[in-house]
């Protein structure tokens, strides 16, 4: 678990160097290294325990406008050797991309490492195995305890894992920074008469400080399960949807994959030519902050010290009231819309960077989830949806769903094997009530919300 | 690779011992290592991957890469508990490092000593193909991809089309003896397009690809990158009039091929043996029972030439096989590793997977589908009073343990009165694993297989498959449109 992080950005440096060497005219090297570990504890007795490290390499290169490149996790010098002279050789084959180039030098964040961003703690492997082990098993313990509908299960889980990224480029940009992260989780399986339902919880922190008990997370995946036994199916209609803030999550993510500037760029997004129109209702605004802080000393889960590109991360308003600020961008894409980066770039180990969100989420309200779901008199609490059924070209949105069906404000009983259909641009539009119950659990996260007017299929 | 040209090794084996020094001995100490804290089954796994891409967008050949991944990945089993543990390094401190590691799973003085080796048994279903295409003949087919779809309506606005390919060696040594090498090439071609009506000011999307473990001359003869560009804009130009899909139970045809994703998750993975030896599954309890109509009969076959679900050996190097899942409406067999065979007193049926060295392996679906039946696909349209034709997907997803199940339609029509009518919008299409394929009633003789698009997801591993279908009425199943 010792990781020498400073030869992490002293290897991309001598890649970028040995790139230009060989010819490139500009180079960007990534160097990723990260460990886990991993085990699954079911029915009491551990099932899988599994624990590695690993490092890989990649690097992009141009020449001129042209671009190329290449990874590897093979750190041996023969194959550092076939890395450069690789993408060296392949950037003379691709075509010339007005766009193509590396941020200018002054663009760069002067953050360089993850100091005081509260993203990296070493306590998340302090635990012994046998602690770890004990975690998991008390988490699914807990579960099974809660209910004595809970006689199987997939297990109980505990995770830890650190990771060191570092990049640096021929404009003169390095920087590097660790992340870390451990989670519990479990997914009890609940049975009765009408048959069998599975359903999980868990809870992941930067930080073992943070991270929810054994005994909390067991018990809200029971409850998660439990409630869905006896689900029946309804008939077909429209009818209010509430989507719990697990779900109302991806909703409102798919903003942010309809603002992605890749999609913008290429006419395959139904946000094209919105900006500064209203795309949905004045209870919606919407944020990505890549700098967020949790707390003075703990960082968002999406919080970095520089994005994909090596630029400083930021704030944005996306949807204002209901008004599309901004789209989200890389330096490519920004050069290719004539604007700014957003600072937007995510950088895995091939190819160009791509765009990813910070800490993005839905403002929260002032309703509670209660009072939502009282001022509802026919309509599903949506807890779970299957498939992927969205279509960003032109909002067409439809899912397999599963939930509590509501009547004059109470649920009266689980809900499966439906579908829930709509068009996420009305939808956006028809977002009537916004609740007061953002967490952040992860990067992305939602209050949850009350649309109308979506077409339930069921019996 | 136009800087070095691959030689090839004849054997995947070779790969290991003259790039690693990975020889007999140094297995045997890694496999005894593994075992020493009383574990009984212990196996290497090594894998060396070589894998590139070009891709054309914006009528710009913007991007082409290449990428090496080499591994071992150890695993232990003590029992029906897992031990695992992988290295990128491949030298000896590592591959023993990863060893000790995995071998904490079980706790005990060593018992199981490693067997005398014996090579498996496999078959030779892909050809011989290395990485040394001309980069510039693959630079060509993406070319030639986006001038064919521009050239099929001029409301094709945008076009990427991309073409991948990978060369995959493995070494699977084990204490039970097994030894097996194979050498896995897989390619596949894609092409997305967007199409746009002025007039009407709408917007549609439509994608096409497929490939297997095949030679490059696959994209010159069989499909060219000509057919996958028309197929794509075909989609995108009828999306641009389709109508709203219809919502509720209603009749549904599925036409042949891809549409046997259907059976991919309706039933494929609740027949995964993992999910029933832990009795998590909708399908446990139910062998030797009536899942189906008696027109309905499911093989999952890991032994077709050139596929991209199949395999020489599994990634636990058991030769794959052509299993009969479901036989006439009656369950017959799990597909199964060999944990769980062990466990359950069953022999693996070869669909030991993983999706690199850094996973362990499970359970999982090779090429997967419905056999043809009697009936005349015009005639099982002709049957229909007013239903959904459903001839492509987008994918689907499966809830394991409650049965249900969804696959998303791209490609759909209304039938009225027996005539295939208006084009519909995607609508999610959902069922119940082990009711849904009571209502097969008219089963087609037009048996297709997929073109080789498939990636199968399962505990975050993925792994290419194929699926395939005849054409296939079901009586009764739930369209998930907004409209009437």
């Amino acid at each position: 678990m010792v990781i020498k992080t400073q030869s992490l950005v002293s290897l991309a440096q001598n890649l970028v160097d040995r790139a230009l060497r060989a010819g490139a005219t500009d180079a960007e090297a990534v160097v990723y290294e990260a460990d886990e570990f991993y085990t699954k504890v079911r029915l009491g007795q551990v099932e899988t325990l599994t624990e590695s490290t690993s490092r890989a390499i990649g690097l992009r290169v141009f020449n001129g406008q042209r671009t190329a490149s290449t990874s590897t996790n093979d750190l041996g010098e023969d194959s550092l050797k076939r890395l450069v002279r690789g993408a060296v050789e392949l950037s003379k084959v691709t075509e010339e991309d007005p766009y193509a180039g590396l941020p200018d030098a002054d663009a760069y964040s002067t953050v360089r490492n993850g100091d005081g961003l509260g993203i990296y703690f070493a306590d998340v492997y302090d635990l012994p195995v046998k602690a770890r082990i004990e975690m998991a098993r008390a988490t699914e313990a807990a579960s099974m305890a809660a209910d004595v509908r809970i006689q199987n299960s997939d297990g109980g889980t505990f995770s830890a894992a650190t990771s060191h990224k570092a990049i640096a480029n021929s404009r003169g940009f390095a920087g590097e920074y660790g992340k870390s992260y451990c989670g519990i989780g479990c997914t009890p399986i609940a049975q009765d008469e009408n048959g069998m339902q599975r359903d999980g919880w868990g809870s992941g922190a930067r930080t073992l400080r943070k991270l929810d008990t054994p005994e909390e997370v067991g018990k809200e995946a029971t409850k998660r399960a439990v409630r869905r036994l006896g689900a029946r199916r309804v008939p077909t209609q429209k009818a209010s949807m509430v989507f719990s803030r697990e779900i109302a999550r991806g909703i409102m993510g798919n903003i942010f994959d309809a603002v992605n500037g890749e999609a913008v760029y290429r006419h395959a997004t139904m946000f094209e030519g919105m900006l500064g129109q209203q795309v949905a209702s004045p209870l919606v605004t919407v944020v990505d902050d890549g700098a967020m802080m949790l707390e003075d000393w703990l960082g968002g889960f999406g919080t970095l010290p520089f994005d994909g590109d090596g630029l400083p991360m930021q704030r944005k308003v996306i949807v204002e009231k209901g008004i599309l600020q901004t789209y989200v961008t890389n330096s490519y894409t920004a050069r290719k819309l004539g604007t700014k980066s957003t600072s937007n770039a995510s950088r895995g180990l091939a190819g160009a960077p791509g765009i990813g969100a910070g800490n993005f989420y839905l403002q929260p309200g002032t309703q509670t989830p209660r009072e939502i779901i009282d001022d509802v008199k026919t309509g599903l609490y949506v807890t779970e949806v299957l498939g992927s059924g969205v279509n960003l070209v032109t909002g067409d949105y439809s899912q397999g769903a599963s939930g509590i069906w509501i009547e004059n404000g109470v649920f009266t009983g689980a809900v499966e094997e439906i579908t829930i259909a709509g068009n996420l641009k009305e939808m956006y539009k028809n977002i009537v009530a916004v609740g007061n119950d953002l967490i952040f659990r992860g990067s992305a996260a939602s209050p949850c919300i009350r649309v109308e007017g979506m077409t339930i299929a069921g019996s | 690779m136009s800087s070095s040209p691959a030689t090839l090794p004849h054997n995947a084996q070779q790969i290991f011992q003259d790039g690693f020094g990975i020889g007999t001995a140094l297995i045997e100490r890694c496999l005894s290592a593994a075992l020493s804290a009383g574990g009984d089954f212990a196996e290497l796994y090594f894998e060396s991957v070589t894998s590139s891409s070009i891709g054309v967008d914006e009528g710009i050949v913007k991007s082409a890469s290449q990428g090496h991944s080499t591994g071992c990945g150890v695993r232990v089993l003590s029992g029906e508990r897992t031990g695992y543990s992988y290295t990128d390094v491949l030298d000896e401190t590592h591959l023993l490092r990863a060893a000790k590691t995995a071998a904490m799973i079980a706790s005990g003085p060593s018992t199981v000593r490693v067997q005398g080796f014996r090579e498996a048994t496999t078959h030779d279903l892909y050809p011989v193909v290395g990485l040394d295409a001309e980069i510039t003949h693959k630079l060509a087919l993406v070319q030639r991809a986006d001038k064919a779809a521009r050239a099929y309506d001029p409301r094709i606005t945008q076009v990427r089309a991309g073409f991948n390919d990978e060369l995959r060696h493995i070494l699977i040594v084990a204490s039970d003896g097994t030894w097996a090498a194979d050498t896995q090439p897989l390619s596949r071609f894609s092409v997305a397009v967007i199409a746009k009506d002025a007039k009407s000011n709408n917007t549609a999307r439509g994608s096409s690809g497929g490939g297997g473990r095949v030679a490059i001359s696959y994209y010159d003869t069989q499909r060219t990158p000509e057919w996958y560009a028309q197929d794509a804009a075909r989609q995108a130009i009828l999306q641009l009039q389709a109508t709203e899909a219809p919502a509720g139970e209603m009749e549904v045809v599925l036409g042949p091929g891809w549409p046997g994703v259907l059976i991919h998750e309706a039933v494929g993975h609740g027949l995964e043996a993992d999910f029933n030896r832990k009795k998590q599954s909708a399908f446990a309890g139910l062998m030797g029972q009536r899942v189906a109509t008696d027109k309905v009969t499911v093989v999952d076959n890991g032994t077709i030439p050139n596929r991209r679900g199949s395999l020489n050996v599994d990634d636990e190097g058991v030769p794959t096989q052509n299993t009969v899942l479901i036989e006439k409406g009656i369950l017959r067999a799990y597909m199964s590793d060999k944990l769980s065979a062990k466990v359950m007193g069953l022999p693996s049926t070869g669909s030991g997977r993983r999706e690199s060295y850094a996973s362990a392996p499970m359970p999982r679906m090779t090429n997967t589908y419905m056999l043809a039946g009697d009936d005349d696909p015009a005639d099982i349209l002709r049957s229909v009073k007013k239903g959904l034709y459903a001839v492509n997907f987008s994918g689907g997803s499966v809830d394991i343990t409650n049965g249900k199940f969804v696959f998303a339609a791209s490609e759909a029509y209304l039938i009225e009165d027996g005539k295939v009518t208006a084009p519909v919008k995607g609508a999610m299409l959902i069922g119940d694993g082990p009711e849904a394929l009571k209502y097969v009633s008219m089963v087609g003789h037009d048996l297709s297989l997929d073109e080789g698009i498939g990636t199968c997801g399962k505990r975050g591993q993925g792994v290419p498959v194929g699926v395939g279908t005849p054409t296939v009425k079901l009586d009764r199943m739930t369209v998930g449109g907004t409209g009437r």
